[in-house]
């Protein structure tokens, strides 16, 4: 193929057209898919509880995502158009080989749209008894179909990076199912579950934080703390095992080549790593600092403020590791004073054991601040409380010492293989940590009394700032990582087999790439302003006496 | 609240102790006791985060927010400070002045550049009149470290003589990337002691770099500034695995690999 093989529209640069719609339409369709996630199970746990609360806020988030869902599809029919228009060549060998595939992705739509309208339509029309099983039902059957479709759009795109069932010149062996089941599939359907569920709920949380701050009552602000919170929570729930899919997508990565692993993680991508680690750092910190805040709901949590500070120094220590590049930006001088481009004492931050290490550090700790908020309004009454505490104390202590003993002595004396493998050891104590913690805490708390009313409501306008942060944070960082899983594919259409000849075909240098996407996160927060202030619009009744001919 | 009578040191002090504090705490600790300096540009970003840190820390009471800004605020808006006031807003437009004069004013430094320490290696290149499939190829040599280690002994010690008679002059006698040539080359030497080189790679990537060298590198991310020879046109291919022996054996590490032990 040649560059004329491309068709141009004066004006209009593909690449960039294809790059700012696929990822506004991911942006979207990552938030639809995620929203009736969470919708279900609050609606779920509404059910159990019986407080109808959580059957309103489910109802509102499944209301925020219905505009969204109409954006996704029209972006979806945009991206589409705009392969076939500047990419025909590759989206007809796409299509060839995927034509089973893409027909039913089309016909799920129907499934997908029937059980939205259903699941959202009906909601106060399916209520009470075997009605409420049956809204549920429809729920479920809403994210079995929106997963599905996501799973079957993941494999083109992972068809891409790692193809499958096709030989080396690109001629298709007729094995859908192995096309489909290519060897990065799975793991970016993984990372891409988790991720969505952190995302859709950052982004209703946005929205709550948008509520709130125009709330025009005491009541309103209440209920839109209350729904900020629940998103953070989401969010944050979701965020915690996100890293451990992150590493395991690009340990798979590097598995299926050396190549693609070494431009992503060591090579020309690298820096865009970095950008990576500061807007997760970013996204911690806002998530701790939402629920600092959040102690000061009521007054029974003044007694852990002065501990606050400790867990800010681990997370901010935690995180200055997590950032710590490999290789230095240096000037000569500092070059010249360092003697090459390591750090003799730094450097060895610089490498992903000492990384997942932080990072485990963070997840322990954020969950130390949400077990303090969790007990901010309550006293332990039960009889065994002091031994409980010291328990959960040496819980945290044997676990924390467990994730720096396997993170330095196979991080840095022991092979790759068990320097990849130790990770998965390190998570499972974090999850151990949390899990236990939680557990003794649920009947250490059961009946506790409670010394101060929780106040919702009672929040600064800063704190819900940092759940904007959050969501556009969360934006940001799918864009730049997004491009990042893209462009390592490099001067390919489909690695290896299908070349780009495209007059676009390098790699963008990365400042480039940066401004793409931050016009796209700008893009998209817009698009999401408007779904929240069509939001508002919707509930307003505006009574124009005289306008209308009085009916005899 | 009690706690505010306590307390001694304003909360505005405070703030700029602690930070202050903390970047001192970086220069003493490096650059002072260790040698070895923090880059600026590494310094600026844990500043950043420190900063982020402690406004966290001092804001997320509303008492504690209040008496943080409070002075801040009073010298904004109360009369009998405005003596104060125009000296601050004289000084602080003066301050950003010159940082932007500094940041902006020519220098015979050259820029920094963020050069990628271990370029993306092809999935197929040729060396001594064949082509190589990087995916697929091992040292031929690595497995006698279990079946012979006698005759693994031998290579290793081959390939230290091929690393002193060819490579040490860059990479130094104890493969740190001292050499006695390697203060005039930049980007320097490769210190293959470090954690992040050779034990981050595969033996294939090394056989690569060696047999290749600069101009070897890929076309992406060009232009490459590496001064590694072309060692295909001096070494033979055994004394290229032979040489990748010995830099793992002298240092101790293990080459990347999928496979358990």
């Amino acid at each position: 193929m040649t560059e004329a093989d491309y068709p141009t529209i004066k004006g209009v640069n593909s690449r960039i057209a294809v790059w700012l719609v696929a990822q506004l339409h991911l942006w979207f369709g990552a938030f639809v898919v995620a929203v009736p996630m969470f919708v279900f199970i609050i609606e779920a746990i509404g059910m159990a509880t019986r407080d109808e609360r959580y059957d309103n806020m489910a109802y509102e988030f499944i209301k925020v995502s219905i505009t969204a869902y109409s954006l996704t599809a029209l972006l979806g029919g945009l991206l589409s158009f705009s392969l076939v228009l500047f990419y025909p060549d590759l989206f007809k060998y796409l299509s060839m080989i995927f034509k089973d595939s893409m027909f039913a992705y089309a016909l799920l739509f129907f499934a997908e749209s029937a059980a939205l309208y259903i699941y959202y339509y009906g909601w106060h029309w399916l209520q009470g008894g075997n009605k409420k099983w049956v809204h549920l039902t429809f729920g479920l059957l809403l994210n079995a179909v929106g997963c599905l479709l996501m799973f079957l759009a993941n494999s083109w795109t992972t068809f891409m990076m790692s193809p499958a069932a096709v030989d080396a010149a690109g001629v298709f062996n007729g094995n859908t199912w192995a096309a489909i089941h290519n060897f990065l599939w799975n793991p970016l359907n993984i990372h891409r579950v988790v991720a969505n569920v952190a995302y859709g709920g950052s982004v209703v949380g946005a929205y709550a934080a948008f509520k709130f701050l125009s709330a025009k009552n005491k009541e309103e602000r209440a209920h839109y703390d209350w729904m900020g919170f629940n998103a953070n929570f989401i969010a944050i729930s979701a965020l915690l095992p996100l890293p451990f899919a992150g590493y395991y997508l690009t340990a798979e990565l590097y598995a299926y080549s050396q190549q693609m692993g070494i431009t992503l993680m060591g090579g020309v991508f690298a820096w865009l790593f970095i950008i990576q680690a500061v807007l997760i750092g970013a996204l911690f910190l806002s998530a701790n600092y939402y629920l600092w805040c959040g102690m000061g709901r009521s007054e029974g949590a003044y007694r852990y403020n002065p501990r606050i500070k400790y867990i800010a120094i681990v997370i901010v220590v935690a995180f200055l590791v997590w950032f710590t590049p490999h290789t230095l930006v240096l000037t000569n001088a500092e070059l010249k004073s360092l003697g090459g481009p390591y750090h003799q004492y730094l450097g060895v931050l610089g490498i992903m054991p000492a990384k997942n290490t932080a990072v485990n550090f963070l997840l322990a700790f954020t969950f130390l601040s949400f077990m303090y908020y969790r007990r901010a309004n309550k006293i332990a009454t039960v009889s065994w409380a002091t031994t409980g505490n010291a328990i959960q104390i040496a819980l945290f202590a044997a676990g924390l010492l467990n994730i720096v003993i396997l993170g330095v002595y196979h991080g840095y004396f022991t092979n790759t293989v068990y320097k990849v493998a130790a990770s998965i050891p390190q998570v499972l104590t974090t999850l151990v940590i949390i899990v236990a913690s939680t557990v003794i805490d649920a009947f250490m708390y059961k009946g506790a009394k409670e010394v101060a009313p929780m106040r919702w409501g009672r929040m600064p306008d800063r704190s819900q700032y940092a759940l904007f942060l959050l969501a556009v944070s969360f934006t940001w960082l799918m864009g730049l990582m997004g491009y990042v899983r893209s462009g390592i594919r490099q001067h390919w259409h489909v690695s290896g087999i299908f070349r780009d000849s495209s007059p676009d075909a390098f790699t963008p240098g990365l400042g480039y790439a940066a401004n793409i996407v931050s016009i796209g996160t700008i893009l998209f927060m817009a698009m999401v302003i408007f779904v929240f202030w069509l939001s508002t619009i919707s509930g307003r009744h505006a009574v124009v006496k005289g306008y209308w001919k009085e009916q005899a | 609240m009690t706690m505010t009578q306590k307390r001694r040191i304003p909360r505005l002090l405070q703030f700029a102790l602690i930070v202050l504090g903390v970047y001192f705490s970086f220069i003493l600790v490096f650059d002072v006791l260790l040698g070895q300096l923090v880059p600026k540009s590494l310094l600026t970003m844990y500043m950043v985060f420190v900063v982020s840190g402690v406004v966290m820390v001092f804001t997320f009471t509303e008492e504690s927010t209040q008496e943080l800004v409070g002075p801040i605020k009073a010298l904004v808006e109360d009369p009998s400070k405005k003596m104060l006031r125009n000296v601050v807003f004289a000084i602080v437009p003066l301050l950003a002045g010159y940082y932007t004069y500094s940041s902006m004013v020519p220098s015979f430094e050259a820029p920094v550049e963020l050069r990628t320490i271990h370029p993306a290696p092809p999935a197929k290149f040729k060396a001594f009149g064949k082509s190589f499939d990087l995916t697929a190829l091992e040292n031929p040599f690595r497995k006698y470290e279990k079946e012979d280690p006698a005759k693994f002994k031998e290579l290793v010690k081959a390939g230290g003589d091929v690393y002193i008679k060819n490579c040490q002059y860059c990479h130094g006698d104890k493969l740190d990337g001292r050499g006695p040539y390697a203060s005039g080359l930049n980007p320097t030497p490769l210190n293959f002691q470090d954690v992040g080189t050779i034990a981050q790679l595969q033996e294939s990537f090394l056989f690569w770099r060696i047999a290749t060298g600069g101009p070897g590198l890929p076309a992406e991310a060009a232009p490459w500034i590496s001064s590694m020879p072309v060692w295909q046109n001096f070494l033979t291919e055994d004394e290229i695995w032979e040489v990748i022996l010995f830099l793992y054996n002298y240092t101790g590490r293990q080459p990347r690999s999928w496979a358990h032990e």
